[in-house]
């Protein structure tokens, strides 16, 4: 039965959001184009983002919620990448993060202390400061992606939820490993629970956005690859995978480690935006908010996870007075959700300007009828065959 | 205090434990015996009844059997109403709806609980007779010695319900192959309900030994006792009520052991480094069936 | 296959950024403001978690704080302006405590009380040297928090002046054998801990064990069993009452008839265990209710009118926490300075580090650092409960 843990009722899946190419001269984008209309709106939030917060329009408070919401967007990404995409159901994500974070604090800032740079010249920023915040980033996820291979290894030989269960497991142990290490090890590591302090400020609007961008970017080609189609093939039915040649073992590790490194980046740039670190902060409810923003999206949606980390993260700043009854709002629209929406609020639709464009090219639009109706089955695919 | 009553008080502290842990680890073992979900918010019951207790005793002063009675029914209630609002409607869903769902309603109770009695613990008068007895020079706590015997009696009458009654019959039935009890007339909600009511009365129970050896109640006192019961029945085979004793125990006498060599800082850490191995030795724990996959 | 392939998430994390900029813009202009009026006004801000698991010592500060306040306005406010404080509430997290932060400073206020707990200080601590923002947290007792720089001050003593102040006493009592049970993954119990046997070996008492418990924990007979087997003349259990009143109640119930000592930490124990079980318990702290002297007994009375509830140390430490900063703060009033400059907030910062209050829990003076140099009380229980003082230790500097 274990296997069978999304397997009934499965909700309506999107494997590209194409459907049956329609017949004959349907035009669209060439591939260049794509590429180029994505990168050049990036380019404009971070140039025109910037501009605000030079300018004063965007104010450091907004500021800095942004980071978070740019940090938890990642975090999203990455979990829907293990849950989405792969269907298993981690509840450990928030581990992964702590050892990204730890990770990249630690690193950065002992190679700063080597270079002899101050948290003043850090927030200055330049060349040097932006390749070791990249260093650094890079160096926390990859100790992240690690320990997802440590984990990840044993995890992926059970299924369903005992899957769940041991890497809520590994994650308690990753905590109290942070809590205690320095006993262990006999030198300040991780400062136990005193927490990792003086951490510079190395995290700003910028790079963060960047970080997202280019995960989103990641996460996304991954997908559209053989290797994204072999992951949703096993969660969409992993036997009938095995059977068609795909290496399961391999995949489901790949995908776990790929979300595990994700992770362990956002974790990385967390600890630049708060600047001390705590084994606490990273324990199981962490891992619940970062599971409710994936399945308040929509398990398999790249848009959805991005949506309601956003929203998740600006919503209760935005509702500061009732701080009282956030946590109880989270557990209704949860269990809400589940009940009346259980494939989330979008589902496994993605969004696509470049499609948009393209059925404005075709005069496709939604309320001419014929096309509508063409253009719908593109949108979603029932994998239920 | 000499080695030997040392010894006799360690594990008599690793029985307690053990015991308390068995009796939240079988409600989750009965649970997903029948409906496979992992109900997360089973800890939050013992939560709720802890609060129970502090309204009866307290807040309005009443007798302690009365209260004891309460917090049972106030916990079977509460398990049986989550059963039909959040988990009824998902009987047919996707799995991980329901887990979800189940780590919704964990979320609300803890939450609701912080908002209505606010996030410090409330303290539950004593109610247990005698604090400890004497047995052969050897001062042992009496709370301890009525956990054991409570979860024992429980235990034990649990197996008989499930292996000799009728209804018994009727949840092995459902747990085996829910379609074909329903074909044979069983009724399945009511079965459903039913182990639900069994499940939280035993969190009821539990609630009451808890609170007799820690007089406290938190909001999120559920939450870790949840997580220690569940890796027990996890450990000793979910669905399997021997294997939620044993798993209890296991852990209980690890927790207590661990503490006991001054390790204690590492003690949640082996607990669950305990429940790794065994799952990627017994991947469905000690008394876990072995199921073979469906294609 | 790959021809209709797009790079759709570009789109969409810009299409986020932009949701994600409006909405914030929105956000930005709630704000937790009460009382006051424009330019006759300070703003202060009161910064804490006031609702999670923490919710209940932040709430305490918040309400002494509060209480401080709004008697100074009653009795005419600062140089003729009312006192409007902010109060933003970070749920005992860090990274709120940064938002919060930056959110009472965008506000334009001269000065936080706050925060709270450790990590969420630490990590204004950090941020709000940049900005040479005058904070005074009530509580905060990590020996950090106040050396990132020269704005940040605390209302009450470190953990290890009380682990100091605990190894005195019980050197003083003559006890020679000692054991202790304190939480581990928590630096407040563990700093009070290692001060207080470093100090106590000093004095030549035996530490006979130190045993430690994990947060969340509510059974300590296995570590108690172990500490008593040891025979000790007293335990130390130097946590917060919560967990004290079990650790008091299970070595009661293993038998243990000798003393137990605490930290301030046990404020507010009195109602976790009951008053058999608390006889033969001392405790250093910077406030009683039960203090019946002077300004002490003047605030419980106060505090009992504005809440109906009796005040802890926390309420306290609050209430001179805020008025520490309404002294800095009348400072640089004095000098006349436009509220809000960078001279103006390095005025209050110099006026609090030059300055003395005469506290509800004792005089509070700064000498070059960000700690206070103050006086403590030992606390003990009477035999129906209550609280009583049993020494009050003087200030050492």
């Amino acid at each position: 039965m274990e296997e069978e843990l999304m397997a009934e009722k499965r909700p309506i899946i999107s494997t590209g959001g194409r459907g049956p190419a329609p017949a004959g001269k349907r035009r669209s984008l060439p591939m260049a184009a794509r590429y180029a209309i994505n990168a050049l709106l990036v380019l404009l939030v971070l140039v025109v983002g910037e501009l605000m917060i030079d300018g004063g329009a965007i104010t450091r408070y907004q500021t800095s919620v942004l980071q978070q919401v740019g940090v938890y967007i990642i975090m999203a990404v990455s979990l829907n990448v293990a849950t989405g995409y792969l269907g298993q159901l981690p509840l450990g994500h928030a581990g992964f993060m702590s050892v990204g974070a730890y990770g990249c604090a630690i690193f950065i800032m002992r190679l700063t202390e080597t270079l002899g740079m101050t948290g003043r010249d850090i927030v200055a920023g330049g060349p040097l400061v932006g390749l070791i915040v990249f260093a650094g980033v890079v160096f926390g996820g990859l100790c992240a992606a690690v320990a997802g291979v440590i984990i990840g290894i044993p995890a992926l030989r059970l299924k369903g939820d005992y899957l769940a269960i041991i890497t809520l497991a590994f994650a308690e142990i990753i905590r109290v490993v942070m809590l205690n290490i320095d006993d262990v090890l006999g030198f300040e590591l991780t400062r136990g629970a005193a927490g990792l302090t003086g951490i510079p400020s190395y995290s700003n609007f910028l790079n963060v956005f960047l970080a997202v961008a280019v995960v989103c970017f990641l996460v996304h080609t991954m997908m559209k690859s053989r290797h994204g189609r072999a992951i949703l093939a096993i969660r969409d039915n992993e036997i009938a995978a095995e059977a068609t040649g795909v290496n399961t073992t391999y995949y489901k590790t790949l995908a776990f480690v790929v979300s595990a490194f994700f992770a362990g980046v956002a974790g990385g740039l967390y600890a630049g935006c708060v600047g001390v670190l705590q084994p606490a902060n990273f324990g199981f409810m962490q891992s619940i908010e970062i599971l409710v923003m994936v399945v308040l999206g929509g398990m398999g949606s790249m848009l959805g996870s991005v949506l309601s980390a956003t929203v998740l993260t600006i919503l209760p700043e935005a509702l500061r007075a009732f701080s009282d009854y956030r946590m109880i709002a989270y557990a209704v629209v949860l269990i809400l959700v589940m009940i009346f929406r259980p494939q989330g609020l979008l589902g496994s639709y993605d969004f696509s300007l470049s499609r948009v464009i393209e059925r404005v090219m075709n005069r496709d639009f939604p309320w001419s009828k014929r096309a509508a109706s063409d253009g719908k089955a593109g949108e979603e695919v029932s994998a239920d065959v | 205090m000499d080695g030997v009553a040392l010894i006799v008080s360690q594990v008599l502290n690793g029985l307690q434990l053990g015991s308390i842990y068995a009796l939240v680890a079988l409600g989750y073992t009965m649970v997903y015996g029948i409906i496979l979900l992992l109900n997360f918010a089973h800890g939050d019951i013992i939560m709720a009844g802890a609060y129970i207790l502090w309204i009866v005793l307290a807040q309005l002063g009443l007798n302690p059997v009365v209260a004891m009675l309460l917090s049972v029914a106030g916990c079977t209630l509460l398990g049986v109403v989550i059963d039909k609002v959040a988990y009824a409607p998902l009987r047919n869903a996707p799995r991980l709806s329901v887990l979800i769902t189940a780590i919704g309603v964990s979320y609300f109770l803890e939450n609701g609980a912080q908002l209505i009695f606010g996030a410090d613990a409330k303290v539950v008068p004593s109610f247990a007779p005698v604090s400890s007895i004497q047995v052969g020079g050897l001062s042992l706590s009496f709370v301890a010695l009525i956990t054991v015997l409570v979860t024992a009696i429980s235990t034990v009458v649990l197996t008989f319900l499930v292996q000799k009654t009728k209804l018994g019959k009727a949840m092995r039935a459902v747990s085996e192959d829910m379609g074909a009890a329903r074909l044979m007339g069983v009724n399945v909600n009511n079965t459903i309900t039913f182990t639900f009511a069994v499940g939280s009365a035993l969190a009821g129970i539990g609630a009451i030994l808890y609170v007799m050896a820690y007089p406290q109640a938190t909001p999120t006192m559920g939450m870790m006792l949840g997580t220690k019961a569940f890796v027990a029945a996890v450990l000793g085979g979910i669905g399997s009520i021997p294997g939620a004793v044993v798993g209890a125990m296991l852990v209980g006498f690890s927790e207590v052991f661990v503490s006991a060599i001054g390790l204690s800082v590492w003690r949640d850490a082996v607990v669950f480094l305990l429940l790794i191995i065994v799952l990627i030795v017994r991947p469905t724990g000690i008394f876990g069936r072995t199921m073979s996959e469906k294609v | 296959m790959f021809k209709n392939v797009s790079r759709r998430q570009f789109v969409q994390a810009s299409a986020v950024a932009m949701a994600g900029l409006s909405l914030a813009a929105c956000g930005g202009n709630e704000g937790g403001s009460e009382g006051g009026d424009g330019a006759s006004s300070i703003k202060v801000g009161i910064l804490g978690p006031h609702t999670g698991d923490v919710a209940n010592y932040g709430i305490a500060c918040r309400n002494g704080a509060q209480l401080y306040f709004d008697q100074l306005n009653e009795d005419g406010g600062i140089n003729g302006k009312q006192v409007e404080y902010l109060v933003e509430d970070e749920q005992g997290d860090p990274t709120q405590a940064v938002t919060a932060y930056n959110l009472l400073v965008e506000q334009g206020v001269v000065g936080i009380v706050g925060d709270v707990t450790t990590g969420p200080t630490t990590a204004v601590a950090q941020q709000s040297v940049n900005d040479n923002m005058p904070c005074v947290t009530p509580s905060a007792t990590a020996a950090e928090i106040v050396t990132y720089g020269n704005n940040t001050f605390r209302a009450c003593v470190t953990d290890p002046e009380q682990g100091r102040i605990m190894a005195a006493f019980a050197n003083e009592q003559g006890y020679k054998n000692i054991g202790t049970l304190y939480l581990k993954g928590d630096d407040y119990n563990e700093g009070v801990n290692n001060a207080f046997v470093e100090e106590a070996k000093a004095l030549g008492i035996t530490i006979t064990t130190e045993q430690s418990y994990s947060a969340g924990d509510v059974d300590f007979n296995s570590q108690l069993t172990t500490i008593i087997a040891t025979n000790p003349d007293a335990i130390l259990a130097p946590n917060y009452y919560e967990d004290d009143g079990l650790i008091v109640t299970q070595a009661r119930q293993q038998g243990y008839t000798g003393v137990i000592l605490g930290v301030d930490g046990w404020s507010g124990v009195a109602d976790y265990a009951s008053a058999e079980d608390l006889q033969n318990c001392y405790y250093c702290c910077a406030f009683s209710s039960a203090n019946d002297e002077g300004l002490a007994a003047q605030f419980t009375a106060d505090y009992e009118a504005a809440y109906g509830e009796t005040p802890t140390n926390f309420c306290a430490l609050g209430y001179d926490a805020a008025m520490v900063l309404a002294a800095g703060i009348a400072a640089a009033e004095e000098a006349g300075l436009e509220a809000g400059s960078d001279e103006y907030l390095q005025a209050v910062i110099d006026g609090i580090a030059a300055g003395s209050v005469e506290g509800v829990t004792g005089t509070i003076a700064y000498e070059g650092t960000g700690d206070p140099v103050k006086s403590s009380l030992i606390l003990t229980f009477t035999e129906d409960g209550a609280e009583e003082v049993f020494e009050t230790i003087d200030a050492t500097a």
